[in-house]
């Protein structure tokens, strides 16, 4: 690994060098560490790229970590990874990919994640996308996620993605089983001429079922956002989408959360709001001295920290 | 030491050719290490006022002078940072900014509990159950409106502008507040306000009324002017 990697490596995953319990660093399209233990199996796919992660049944607190660099200009990289995370089972996933592209071609990474949660099990999914290097090809990352949850398992989701990134479409889908629970924070910022769609499907099928989707973004330069959210209710359930969108210069956020209430007991609310930073906000932080760039910064940080 | 001089405020309505005037030719000098206390009828220009000693406003004729300097082309950050410091009557709320974090960027250092304690205690809040929490609609507007006070505190400076202060505020903490005003008095704490117990701990009380231009004088001569005027009917006891 050289200086680049490292970096991009601790952006994405906060890791200095090789990190503790399971692991697997993937750059440029080959697995280039890995760490497999009796708790957390990884192991290859024999028929595509990409790997299958198991988690034994009861396995708590440990972390597998599968980060993923692309340094290498006009590549196109697709991996498919799928985890199993047996009954009882606590653990962090922590995921991730940084592509430093100085080429004029695209680089791109298309990780296809699929979860199936067994019963009781409980996940915390932490993902990072980082674009960096100056060269006029694009930084794409076009995710898809698709989640499985079977009774009482528990699904946790951060995913942050604050600039660098040239386009990006992340597409997310989930079953929920009885009580069940799926909560995501995203967290975005696009700038100059970026542009990042968001697009929720999830299906809340076991009685007491809940989910609860928390969109914060920035939109910056002439960049474009698009939050797009269908959540249907099955069952006695409880969802909440919230798109939350600050915008800044010339760019757009387009927000269309739809709801589907498809039986009784369903409860569903979703909640939307664009717009630029309100001007007593600015003026706030103003009497205490900071000028408007540190104000708006301020606010920025904050929203999206 | 604040002197304004023939200050005037307009602004236009709508489309209106027209300025509609809130102040007109304003004459005073607000002295230094006193409370001077702003009242008089509602929409007579005080909260102008008090934005136009902070550059939120500019005049629209006249000058504003501070220590013999002329700050009338100053805007806020220049006047914050030259030591002016305001809560406003109707605080502003931030998603994912929390109380320690506004607090810091007011006194401008990172502060350690101690220190925050010092700012919530003065406004009879419990550093413990705040300093974590988010300035959003979670809070009620009486707990917003002490957080607005205790970031005024934390910023400093020689000049404190408080827009109602009490607003909001339960009474059985009126008194606590009171001293916490009394404790600025070094410096020149400048409140708009329409109760009477803050109007009897001023050292001089400004009157702002529709039909003559304001007019600062010491408490006990102002308050009879008061008591003769239909404002005071209104104030609150």
């Amino acid at each position: 690994m050289d200086k680049t990697d490292e970096r991009l490596l601790e952006q994405i995953a906060e890791l200095h060098g090789v990190p503790e319990g399971s692991y697997n660093i993937r750059k440029n399209g080959e697995s280039i560490a890995r760490n497999s233990n009796a708790d957390i199996e990884i192991v290859s796919k024999a028929d595509k790229s990409g790997i299958d992660i198991i988690v034994k049944p009861n396995v708590k607190n440990k972390s597998v970590h599968i980060p993923v660099l692309i340094t290498a200009g006009d590549f196109h990289d697709v991996v498919y990874n799928d985890f199993y995370v047996g009954k009882n089972s606590d653990v962090t996933i922590v995921a991730g990919c940084g592509i430093h592209n100085c080429g004029s071609g695209d680089s791109v990474h298309d990780g296809i994640h699929t979860f199936h949660l067994e019963e009781g099990a409980k996940v915390r999914y932490v993902e990072r996308h980082v674009g960096s290097g100056d060269g006029s090809g694009g930084k794409n990352f076009f995710p898809v996620t698709k989640v499985f949850q079977k009774d009482n398992s528990v699904m946790i989701m951060e995913t942050t993605q604050l600039g660098g990134v040239t386009d990006t479409v992340r597409k997310t889908t989930a079953t929920l089983r009885g009580n069940a629970k799926l909560l995501v924070k995203e967290k975005l910022l696009t700038d100059g001429n970026e542009r990042a769609v968001s697009d929720f499907d999830v299906k809340l099928l076991g009685a007491d079922s809940s989910a609860d989707i928390i969109s914060r973004s920035v939109a910056r330069g002439k960049s474009y956002q698009h939050f797009k959210s269908r959540l249907i209710g099955k069952n006695r359930c409880f969802g909440h989408v919230e798109c939350d969108g600050i915008l800044t210069d010339s760019a757009r956020i387009c927000s269309t959360p739809a709801i589907d209430a498809a039986h009784s007991d369903a409860s569903l609310v979703h909640e939307a709001a664009i717009g630029k930073i309100a001007g007593e906000q600015l003026l706030k932080l103003m009497t205490l001295g900071l000028d408007e760039k540190q104000a708006e910064d301020t606010i920025i940080h904050g929203f999206l920290d | 030491m604040i002197e304004l001089k023939n200050v005037s405020f307009g602004v236009k309505d709508g489309n209106a050719e027209e300025q509609k005037i809130i102040l007109s030719n304003v004459n005073l000098t607000v002295p230094d290490n006193c409370i001077t206390a702003i009242t008089g009828q509602n929409g007579g220009g005080k909260s102008t006022l008090m934005k136009l000693l902070m550059g939120i406003e500019k005049p629209t004729g006249g000058k504003i002078f501070y220590n013999g300097k002329d700050i009338t082309d100053m805007n806020v950050t220049e006047r914050a940072r030259m030591g002016f410091s305001i809560a406003f009557q109707q605080p502003v709320r931030f998603k994912g900014i929390t109380v320690k974090k506004l607090l810091s960027l007011a006194s401008g250092k990172e502060s350690d509990v101690g220190t925050l304690c010092n700012y919530l205690s003065a406004v009879g809040l419990c550093a413990k159950d705040y300093v974590n929490r988010e300035i959003d609609s979670t809070l009620s507007g009486g707990e917003l409106k002490r957080i607005e006070l205790a970031s005024a505190i934390a910023k400093g400076g020689d000049v404190f502008l408080l827009d109602e202060p009490e607003a909001g505020i339960d009474l059985w903490s009126f008194e606590e507040l009171i001293n916490t005003f009394l404790g600025l008095k070094d410096k020149s704490v400048i409140i708009v306000t329409h109760q009477k117990k803050i109007l009897d701990v001023a050292d001089n009380i400004i009157l702002v009324n529709h039909n003559a231009p304001p007019e600062l004088g010491e408490r006990e001569k102002m308050l009879p002017k008061l008591a003769e005027n239909e404002t005071c009917g209104r104030l609150k006891r």
